[in-house]
Formats: structure tokens, sequence, C-alpha cells
């Protein structure tokens, strides 16, 4: 059993915990993840970490509450206790060489993405870090990002806060400005992934992409989180969980992964509007 | 007594009744035919049986015990080769193993050697109370990788020696394919969990949620004071067939259908873990692995479950008994064809169509065999101009695995072959020192039996290491 030591709502539908795991904390690096289950019947879902105190023995995790796990998840009291936490798992981002990057970072992704901004400013590349919220309401972070960036560009979808529009435009205007990036690296909905490899592809910088696909075992066992990466025209299939979760944007084919993530839409509905009836039948 | 030529019947679940649930197709033996069917051995002299099994139970000595209703006798027998006898006596394939080599069997029916250790595992759970002894502690640690067949047997061995021995399991429960794999209906997990309390009641230690070559390194393990480590880490990534469609929604390999089902409990009415359910559902492969993701599909309520394999019924690798179980619930054997691309829903008008990318056909081609390979088997040629579609809405890819890379990639000086199956001499030692390794991880896909016959060989080798340490 796993205590939640501290938790934080970020937003109406963000939640961050710091889960007391003190071998995870120990190895976790960014752009790694854990899979947790809540409860012992209970299903087991990826999280990227968010960070960690190895001092503590603490890891960090910030979750979307968009499924009956996940709302299940966000019951849970402080000081109360989950099932099962495993990892770290994946491969942590590739720090390597890289002097000069841009974040992008979407919606509920920018809590994998900063951690990874932090590594680079503690490495001491200069971080542009670039954040998108579909509204004001949703924002998290900025703190955060304002901390370990060099230059911040804060967007949302209806102008409701910062600027108005999507990440894609004020990327877009850099690398037409002439601006240059050892690495692009995205983070959030896959459709925002796509647009900033299509944007970033024309100036031929590269474009590291954070995959976040159906999984089960998460160490390589299942199969479940195969994607296909499109390598000198030939179709290569790779899995999230020990090849991943980062891939190059350019290779990956999004359309597929996107239509692979709504296999069980309508389970997921189902089991998320099930858990809130339950939770609410209980207070 | 004339000597019945025929091994008695398995009492099972009517086939109609059990393709609707999951509960243990053979029901087992009564005391009063375990009896008569131990009467049947000839107790000969040179034990050919014995040599048959991987773990080398005293076959006849246990059976010898059986004929006088001691039936715990025979467990105390069983248990000092097999540290999983319950599971054996349900999942070992005998017919090629001890109950091959039977001297009965030459003229008759062999003695149902597997039912037999079944019944004696499954008395003792039932009636015996006794705690067993725990072991003289020797003072020295080992830690293995993986809770499946190689690594729980391997820690009983040692545990039975008095090593101090900690099991680190990735998954959330012990029992590797045993729980994760095999389907309830043919090894109900409450088994799997009797014979790992009885690891654990000999003084076994097991983690859960440990990643070998992730959460700890094998150095780390021997910084922390383990002086050996056995890695039974499994079987590893699922093989696809690199054919077109692979990727619809719909498309799983065996181990994640199997998975899904059977750790995550999806087979239950209302399961947390989703699975895809009823239609038609087309599984692919020969093996044991294909029987049972098709028999887990139809038990989930497809109306209609293929097998398709690209050679004939004689080549078929499963168990015969399986296969039989299979044919007997109704699943539709499609020999000699080869699937070559799966067929997806794709409305053009309607690219947000909720069916998009959904699976809807299987294109096979039939197949017919050409001249011996290598190894002698017929390679199974494809006819052209033969192709057709089998309608489906689910495919299982049941055509084997390859190894984990998790713990070679992470451990220096541990040589893999060109499989990836880690390299080891005949007592289970790999390339590093003090690090053994058996089971799927060495050979790739094999049986439950072998892998426990590794898990046995690296014990004796480890404890013979240590002790001339």
């Amino acid at each position: 059993m796993y205590q939640i030591l501290r938790k934080k709502e970020l937003n109406p539908t963000v939640t961050q915990m710091e889960i007391v795991a003190p071998l995870v904390a120990r190895k976790a690096k960014p752009g790694q993840f854990i899979i947790l289950r809540v409860n012992e019947e209970g299903e087991r879902i990826p999280l990227t970490v968010a960070g960690t105190n190895p001092a503590e023995g603490t890891v960090k995790i910030i979750f979307q509450i968009v499924g009956g796990t996940t709302a299940l998840l966000n019951a849970k009291k402080e000081g109360e206790y989950i099932q099962d936490f495993v990892g770290p798992l994946g491969v942590a981002t590739h720090t390597d060489g890289i002097k000069k990057v841009c974040i992008v970072g979407g919606g509920v992704g920018c809590a994998i993405a900063m951690p990874v901004a932090q590594e680079f400013h503690r490495l001491g590349a200069e971080v542009t870090s670039i954040i998108g919220f579909r509204s004001k309401d949703l924002l998290i972070l900025e703190d955060e990002f304002r901390a370990c960036s060099d230059r911040l560009v804060v967007m949302t979808d209806d102008g409701s806060y910062a600027r108005h529009g999507n990440v894609t435009v004020p990327l877009k205007e850099m690398l037409e400005a002439g601006e240059t990036f050892d690495m692009i690296i995205t983070i959030g909905p896959l459709i925002m992934m796509k647009f900033v490899t299509l944007a970033a592809k024309p100036f031929g910088v590269p474009v590291t992409v954070s995959m976040n696909p159906i999984m089960i075992d998460g160490t390589g066992m299942c199969g479940g989180c195969r994607l296909t990466l499109i390598q000198d025209g030939k179709r290569v299939t790779k899995f999230a969980c020990v090849d991943g979760p980062d891939f190059n944007g350019y290779e990956v084919d999004f359309d597929e992964a996107m239509s692979r993530g709504r296999m069980y839409f309508d389970f997921e509905r189902h089991a998320y509007e099930e858990t809130c009836n339950l939770l609410k039948g209980g207070n | 007594m004339a000597i019945n030529p025929k091994k008695h019947e398995m009492p099972s679940q009517e086939p109609l009744v059990r393709a609707h649930n999951f509960n243990e197709v053979a029901l087992g033996y009564t005391a009063e035919i375990a009896v008569e069917e131990a009467q049947r051995c000839l107790n000969c002299k040179n034990r050919p049986c014995v040599q048959g099994c991987p773990v080398n139970i005293a076959i006849p000595d246990f059976i010898s015990k059986m004929k006088t209703g001691d039936f715990e006798g025979a467990y105390q027998i069983i248990s000092q080769s097999s540290a999983l006898p319950a599971v054996c006596g349900r999942v070992c394939p005998q017919e090629s193993q001890c109950e091959s080599k039977c001297t009965l069997g030459i003229k008759f029916e062999p003695v149902g050697i597997g039912r037999l250790e079944r019944f004696a595992a499954d008395w003792h759970n039932e009636h015996s109370t006794e705690a067993p002894k725990m072991p003289e502690p020797n003072g020295h640690k080992v830690a293995i990788v993986g809770a499946g067949p190689s690594g729980l047997t391997c820690a009983g061995d040692l545990a039975r020696k008095g090593y101090k021995v900690s099991i680190f399991e990735a998954l959330h429960t012990a029992g590797g394919v045993l729980v994760y794999g095999i389907p309830e209906f043919r090894l109900p997990k409450a088994i799997v969990a009797k014979e790992v309390e009885g690891l654990k009641a000999l003084g076994v230690d097991v983690e859960t949620n440990v990643v070998i070559g992730k959460t700890l390194t094998i150095d780390e393990l021997f910084e922390d004071g383990y002086e050996a480590v056995f890695v039974g880490s499994g079987a590893g990534l699922p093989n696809f067939m690199n054919i077109p469609g692979e990727s619809y929604k719909g498309v799983y390999s065996a181990n994640e259908f199997l998975t899904r089902s059977n750790l995550m409990k999806a087979y239950k009415d209302d399961p947390v873990t989703p699975i895809m359910k009823g239609g038609k559902v087309a599984v692919v492969g020969g093996g044991n692995v294909a029987m049972d993701a098709a028999r887990t599909a139809l038990r989930l309520g497809a109306e209609h479950v293929y097998i398709v394999y690209r050679r004939s019924m004689e080549e078929l690798p499963a168990r015969k008994e399986e296969v039989e179980h299979a044919i007997e619930e109704g699943i539709d054997f499609r020999l000699l064809q080869n699937p070559v691309e799966v067929l997806g829903y794709n409305n053009p008008e309607n690219p947000r169509d909720p069916k998009n990318g959904f699976v809807t056909g299987l294109r096979c081609i039939k197949m017919e065999l050409g001249e011996p390979d290598a190894k002698g088997r017929r390679r199974p040629v494809p006819i052209p101009g033969s192709e057709f579609v089998l309608d489906v809405d689910t495919v299982v890819i049941a055509i084997g695995t390859s190894p984990n890379p998790l713990i070679k990639s992470t451990t220096k000086g541990l040589e893999v072959n060109s499989h990836g199956g880690i390299i080891v001499n005949e007592e289970g030692l790999t390339s590093r020192q003090g690090v053994y390794a058996g089971g799927d991880a060495v050979t790739g896909a094999a049986t439950v039996i072998s892998a426990m016959g590794a898990g046995k060989v690296a014990a004796k080798g480890i404890d013979e290491y240590l002790m001339g340490k």
C-alpha cells in the first residue's frame, strides 16, 4: 500500500498528489511514468511522473479526472492509501547535447512537461516554454514554468487569459523569425503534438513527442500500447512502455494513435458516470 | 485382477455448459476413482516415468501411497520435488512427459499420473491443517526475479534448504503466466494463490510492484546483500504478423487479451478493465495460448470463434487435450489458412464515425504443405488466388513472444542470444557470476513445467555455488 502524503487541486478537473514510494522516488527521471491501481479490484493506469523528492521518498503525480479510475483516485484523501504503485517505467527524456530547447505543453500534458523543463533548466540549457489551455479555469503550473524557463508564453484557446490562440501560433512565429532550437519537446493531446510536429517540419527542427497510449502491464508484456513509426517509408511497430514514451514526432503515425486511443471511449464514459454516481451516493 | 486398459476418465463440465462459464472445466477425480486409478500402476522397476518428469517426481512412490488411500503421504512425496503440485497436475503436458514413458502405456493407456497428482494436491489443500516446518536458516540471501513458475520453483527449493529468499514481481500479483495467462477455467487463481501462500509459509518474501531493471537493478540486488540472483522474468513482448491492419481497434495480442480477462478480471459482469466481448472472433495460432484465447473469447460471449492456423491438425502444437476441449466447445478450426490483412471500417464521408478504425474482417489465404524444412516440419505454402475474408470483429494474435529487453539492457555483462534469450550453462548460470536464469527468459515461450524444471536446475546450481564459496 502506498500513502497519499499530500493532495492539491490544481483546477476543478486536475489534481496533484504526492505518493510515498521511496524506491520509485530514488530512480524516476523526467519523462518516465508509473502504473497504479487505486484498490484491489482496480484497473492499472499509467501516469507520467511529475516530480520526485528522493529525500522524502515521494513521487508527484498530476492527473485529469477523465474516467472511472481517475474519479476514484481523486476521491482518496490525504493520508489514505492506494493499492499499487510501480515504476519508474519507460525511458527517460534524452537531454544529452541539447543546449537550447523549446517545451510545448498542452492542458494536463503540462504536468509532464514541467519536470522536463526543470531538468533542462537544471542542466543549464536555454529553455523556452509554450503552454496552452482551453481556458483560464484550466490553467495549471504557470508559476512553476516561469521559474524554470528563460522565456514563457501562455496561451488560451478562448482568449480568457494571456494570449489568445493555440500553442502552434507562437511556435511558428519564433521559427519564422529565424529562431532555432536543438529540440522541440511537446507533451499534450495527440492532435496538438501532431500540429506542433507539422509546424516545426518546414524548419527542420527535431521534435520529440511523449505518447500516452492505453496500457496494462507497462513492462513490455501485453503489447496494448503499440504504435506505428514510419521509418524510411516502412511501418515499424513500437511499444510505448519499453521503447518510449518519447518518440521522434516526424515518425509517429498520429492518426492511428488517435484512433486506437478511442477504443474504449464508450466504456470509459460509462465507467466515469457510474463512478461519479457511486461517489455521490456515498456522500 | 485384470488391469483396466483405459485410464479413468476425468469428470468434466458438459461442453455446452462450460462454454458459457469460467469455472474449471475438469472437476477432478473422487477418492474412489483416485485409488482405482492408482492401482493401475505396475510399480515397475526401472521407473521410466520419473525420467519423463522435468522435476523428477518420485511418481511410483506417490502412487503407491495413493493405492492405500494415504493421499497426504502422496502429497508429501510430490512436494519434495515440485513446488506447485496443484498447478502441475492441471497444466503439465503429461501425455508427452511422464505418461508417455509409462510401461503400462506400451500395451494400454498409461496411468493417469497428472490426474492423480492433481488429486493428491487438492486433497492436501482441502484437508491439511498442518503448517509446514520452517527450515533451519543457513544465513544466505538469494533474490528471485519474477514470481512465475520458474521463480516460484527456484524459491521453493532454496527456501527448503534454509536460504532467505525474496521474490521480486513486476505485476501486482504473484504467479506470472499462471495468473495473467492461463485462464481460470483451466487453472483457478485460488489454487495459484494457495501455492504462493505455501511458499510464504516457508519464509519466502514476495515483493510485488518491483520491476527489476527499472525499480532496482541486478547490481543493486548484490549491493543489498543478495549473494545470488535467479532471473525468471518470463516471456516478453508479443510478436505480431506484420501484415496491414494490425493496429485496428479489436486486434489484440494473446498476452493482452488474456491479461485483460485473467489478471484484470475483465471476464466479470461489470469489469473495471474493458475487453471486447461478443461478436465473431478469430484467434491466429495453434499453440496452447491460442486455445486459451479462443476458449476465453467463447466464454466472454462470442457468437463464433475461429482458430486460424497455417498448418494442419497434425502439426498443431497445442496439447491434444486442449484441442479436444476446444472442438467439443464449438471452436471452429480453420486449418491450412493464413492471415494476410486485417480489414477495418472506414467511412470516407464521416471521419468522426465512431465505427471508424474497428475491425470488420480478416483476409486469409489458403495454404498447402510443401517440402519439409530443416526441422522436418512441412512448410506451409500459400495457394495463389485462394484468398477469402472471414467476417470478424476481434482478432487475437497468438504467435509467440520475444524476450523482455528490460533486464538485458540494464545488466552489464549479461549475454543474450540472437533471439534475445539469456544464455545459460547446464547449471542455469549466466555469463555473470552469481546470476542464474531459466524459463521463458532463456528459452522463449515454452511450457510451465519446463520453466519449473529450469528453476529447479538453477536452485541446485545456486546452492552448490553458495555452499562452495
